[in-house]
């Protein structure tokens, strides 16, 4: 068995072993994205230099038996809006393409003092906006289980870099689905926490009360491991909940007894992939044989929270993402070519007399606001900022974003409802796999429809997760979709492990990997 | 100055508010940890919060809201339990974020009031309401010039992120000199409370006025079109650009006859040099500032033990203590007006001086006559005067002691504060001493052989004769006290008869 093969608690107890170094083990995961990059695309930046450092400085650290961190020579990759400090971060926006902050993000932090070796910058829908991380303006990601096929998004670069086996660990962020959704194409386990959980100093902003990292792995092993060195308060993050952080990978193996189970009915209805479906299903009866008493369970308010989803996402987008105007930094149209144009549209209404036309034109500025946000911005992120500001605007706010925030509530009592008559509420990801690319690129509707088990988990803030629970005929993975109420993080890996104990989806390989 | 006319005979009533934008003295800035001292060079105290860097979050500075909610208190406003944090958002080069961080529907405080009077009684006191008092962060300084089309924009985010306070009034004044005594009375409440340094120079302090007439129309008023004034430097400007305004209004009322909903509020700039207002750019008062939330930060709860606690802190109320003042110390309106503007110190200056000295009214005076002139001739404030006020309590006593008169405790005042000495070493200076009863009896006896005229004057009851002979005495020695000199005399003159 290669290395590349091991999981990252695998990885983890062999080094500690000295059975291998963690060059060895950067080396083997460098390889890999060497070979399989340029087909898959998982990746916009990686640094292999500055992580075989950082590896021979482990190993050097480990051999005079220096204390090491938790992940000390595993090999991490970062969804790239994650800031890293002097080296780019892009949002896979041609507004950011060149913009290198100048500071950490507070997981990054937290990967490095764990000894993580960052080894490079995942692809994404632009400022995650999408599902299927065709919005990207920096590259194409494909699905390892069939090249043909989306990885999901937006953190497919995340999920797509797991299943071809470049990296043991991958962050991504999960605004509506954007960790499970990939993460269920991919045939990865991956884990949206409760809002709050993991700091959000340093993830640049889409939708800040949904924006929520994450761990994604390929056992619910790894995604405990990783979620315990992301998680914990932050004080620079105001919303950063000051609870403390149980270790779940020492829990993670207790089984859970006496488990209930919700089944929403609304999430088996017409629209559900078939095969999907019976995947599914399939899920459920290993719980049930396990002794977990399940029981069909309702969210009233369910079938409003894509329209909630989004009316809140893209208002708070459209605020967020006002800061990108070319002025201070990032991407800025010619002025040259801008300013020689003015002069001559100036001269020219100058010459004819239009005074009123003259004073109502445009000063350089504001063209250089409305220029540079046209060129730097795709269609996607267009799309959204228009809806958001639109919702925002005066004499449609009560009707849209206050309306959106009472159904988001109601959505939230649902939950709460729910989560005292069951234990876990347990569905399908997504209404489908994998679609192939450029499917649903000219419908953003049914684009957004891929959010629909997902976004409800955001709205109310709760944690859920992701697990691979089979195939369809054609060979592409389904996911489980496990929801747990606030800070119950460890109930969802609990649950995900004991469902791994049994199965061995999440084992399973493309072939091109 | 400008005589206001009797209201019954105007044809028109002025109507003013005022937006007050005041920076609070907190060291760091409201939502970062970045310095907040003025006159650093340009971007110098900035960090990826302030500077809106992608990915950077706010925290809140709880010691600016501290400040907030004690000028709140101070201003007599209601404090609701919970409050929040909206943006408004609007695109200008000195706002990196592209929004404001502010207070829309739910501010931290509201529905408050502040006493004005005019000690010279040019208007009649009045409470005026303060409508809200709302914390927000600065924007930055530009240097722009967005017409010219050139590369000369120039952006200083120092003060950015700086934490403001804007205080909101009620339309409730009707003249200029009300609004100036409005601010004069804010300023004071802000200088007591220790909040804000208010200097106008450095910013800290900024004023937009919103300026109508109400005119009259036989037995009701028609209100002509709301403008709000900017760019105003000082106290003085405001009050010369509304005097300005309220003439200008009536002149267009009478020309174009608009009333309120006629015309767009219009927003003019008070030109200092011209002493003029200008028509501002039209373009900003069609903006939708799209408030929302602002899902980076928590809502921020009040708790009513906060609360006391903030009040058992509270500085001294300008109101309060000129209402002390009159009551505990007796002093006239007038002269607790005089202390009170000048500021806490001074205050404590003169209750310190008066309790020392037993007698508020002569303290009073020696503050208002002798120490405030000091100040004003030395440029400096009362926390480097050179004599304490125990120091000048010392003096005062000798002075009732008979010891001195006033014009020589006047000069045994100068030299205490030239030379920092003791009024004991000021007078051995001066080369004051008292002088012997046995001695002083006899140069009035003296002077009354050598007067006899005098003498006769006070015997037929012309009292006032005997002024002369105490100028005589005071030549012969300029130690005599004037007072005992006097009434040496008279004793030995009834004596003789
Ligand atoms: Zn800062």
């Amino acid at each position: 068995m290669s290395l590349i093969d091991l999981t990252a608690t695998e990885l983890q107890s062999q080094l500690a072993l000295g059975h291998i170094t963690a060059v060895e083990v950067t080396g083997a995961f460098w390889a890999q994205i060497e070979r399989l990059n340029e087909q898959v695309g998982a990746f916009l930046a990686t640094r292999r230099d500055m992580a075989l450092e950082a590896a021979e400085r482990i190993d050097l650290q480990r051999a005079k038996g220096a204390a090491v961190g938790p992940l000390a020579g595993i090999p991490v990759a970062l969804k790239d809006l994650i800031c890293t400090q002097g080296e780019r971060t892009t949002c896979a926006s041609r507004m950011l393409a060149s913009f290198v902050p100048p500071y950490d993000a507070t997981v990054v932090e937290r990967l490095r003092s764990a000894d993580a070796i960052l080894i490079g910058k995942t692809n994404l829908d632009e400022f995650a906006m999408g599902g299927s991380t065709e919005s990207s303006a920096l590259g194409v990601t494909r699905n390892p289980w069939d090249l043909e096929c989306v990885p999901g998004g937006s953190s497919g670069g995340a999920a797509a870099c797991l299943a071809a086996r470049m990296v043991p660990l991958s962050v991504g962020t999960d605004t509506g689905g954007s960790i499970r959704q990939p993460a269920a194409f991919c045939g990865v386990t991956g884990l949206k926490p409760t809002y709050g959980r993991v700091s959000r100093y340093g993830l640049i902003a889409f939708a800040s009360s949904l924006d929520q990292i994450g761990p994604m792995a390929r056992s619910a092993e790894d995604v405990a491991l990783l979620l315990e060195v992301l998680a914990g308060h932050d004080a620079r993050d105001s919303t950063s909940a000051a609870v403390p952080v149980p270790r779940y990978t020492e829990c993670l193996r207790q089984p859970l007894s006496g488990l209930r189970i919700g089944v929403p009915r609304a999430h088996f209805a017409d629209g559900l992939d078939p095969e999907v479906a019976a995947a599914v299903q399939e899920g459920l009866r290993v719980y049930r044989d396990q002794g977990a008493e399940i029981r069909e369970i309702e969210l009233p308010h369910g079938r409003y929270g894509i329209a909630a989803y989004y009316v809140i996402a893209p208002s708070e987008a459209s605020s967020n993402l006002a800061r990108y105007d070319g002025v201070h930094y990032g991407y800025r149209t010619d002025e040259a070519a801008l300013l020689a144009e003015w002069r001559e549209e100036s001269r020219r209404l100058m010459d004819a007399g239009d005074t009123s036309a003259l004073q109502q034109s445009d000063n350089p500025l504001v063209r250089m606001y409305r220029r540079t946000r046209a060129e730097g911005f795709g269609p996607e992120v267009k799309r959204r900022i228009m809806l958001g500001t639109y919702a925002l605007s005066a004499g449609y706010y009560d009707a849209y974003y206050l309306k959106a925030q009472k159904v988001r509530r109601l959505i939230r009592q649902d939950y709460d409802r729910a989560f005292e008559q069951v234990d876990l509420i347990l569905g399908p990801v997504t209404p489908g796999p994998a679609f192939r690319a450029g499917e649903k690129a000219s419908d953003p509707l049914s684009m957004y429809l891929v959010d629909l088990f997902t976004v409800g988990a955001n709205l109310a803030g709760i944690p859920a997760i992701s697990v691979p629970c089979g195939f369809t005929s054609r060979g592409l993975p389904v996911g489980l979709h496990l929801q747990a109420p606030p800070l119950e993080e460890s109930r969802l890996l609990r649950a995900a492990y004991m469902y791994q104990q049994t199965t061995d989806w999440h084992t399973r390989k493309p072939s091109l990997a | 100055m400008k005589q206001p006319p009797e209201p019954d005979h105007l044809p028109y009533k002025i109507v003013i508010g005022l937006e007050v934008h005041v920076q609070l003295a907190t060291r760091t800035k409201l939502f970062c940890r970045c310095n907040t001292q003025f006159g650093a060079p340009p971007n110098t105290q900035t960090c990826p919060v302030c500077i809106g860097l992608p990915g950077a979050l706010p925290v809140m500075n709880d010691e600016a809201f501290r400040l907030s909610l004690q000028t709140a208190l101070a201003l007599n406003c209601q404090i609701p339990p919970s409050t929040k944090w909206d943006r408004k958002q609007y695109y200008y080069p000195d706002l990196p974020k592209g929004y404001q961080i502010s207070q829309y529907d739910l501010p931290l405080s509201h529905d408050g009031f502040l006493e004005i009077h005019d000690s010279q009684q040019r208007f009649e006191s009045k409470r005026v309401r303060i409508r809200r008092a709302h914390l927000e962060e600065d924007a930055g300084k530009s240097i722009h010039d967005e017409r010219s089309g050139t590369a000369d924009s120039r952006i200083d985010l120092n003060r950015t992120g700086t934490p403001l306070l804007e205080i909101v009034s009620e339309p409730d004044m009707s003249s200029a000199l009300e609004a100036r005594t409005f601010l004069d009375e804010l300023k004071l409440v802000l200088v007591y409370q220790g909040v804000s340094d208010c200097n106008m120079q450095e910013g800290s302090l900024r004023v937009d006025a919103n300026i109508n007439l109400h005119i009259r129309d036989r037995e009701t008023w028609i209100p002509t079109p709301i403008v709000e004034v900017k760019n105003m430097n000082s106290f003085r400007a405001v009050e010369r650009a509304l005097e300005f305004e309220a003439d200008r209004q009536f002149d267009v009322w009478q020309e174009t006859g608009q009333r309120l909903g006629d015309a767009p509020k219009q927003t003019r700039g008070w030109d200092d040099q011209a002493e003029v207002t200008r028509p501002q750019r039209g373009k900003e008062e069609s903006s939708d500032y799209r408030y929302f939330p602002d899902p980076d930060l928590v809502p921020v709860n009040v708790s009513p033990q906060q609360l006391d606690q903030i009040r058992r802190q509270l500085g001294p109320i300008p109101a309060v203590l000129r209402e002390q003042l009159q009551t505990q110390w007796g002093l006239g309106a007038y002269d607790a007006d005089v202390l009170v503007n000048q500021g806490p110190r001074l205050v404590q200056y003169f209750t310190q001086l008066a309790e020392a000295c037993g007698d508020a009214k002569e303290a009073s005076n020696w503050v208002q006559q002798d120490v405030m002139r000091r100040l004003k001739e030395q440029q400096t404030e009362i926390d480097a005067f050179p004599v304490s006020a125990a120091t000048l309590a010392e003096l005062i006593r000798m002075k009732q002691a008979g010891q001195l008169d006033r014009s020589r405790a006047r000069e045994v005042f100068q030299h205490m504060c030239d030379h920092l000495q003791s009024p004991q070493q000021a007078m051995t200076a001066l080369g004051i001493q008292q002088v012997d009863t046995a001695e002083l009896s006899a140069l009035c006896r003296s002077l009354l052989d050598k007067n006899p005229a005098i003498v006769a004057d006070v015997k037929a009851g012309k009292q006032q004769a005997i002024g002369s002979l105490v100028g005589q005495a005071k030549k012969q020695n300029p130690n005599v006290n004037p007072a005992q000199v006097k009434e040496i005399c008279l004793q030995l003159i009834a004596e003789m008869s």
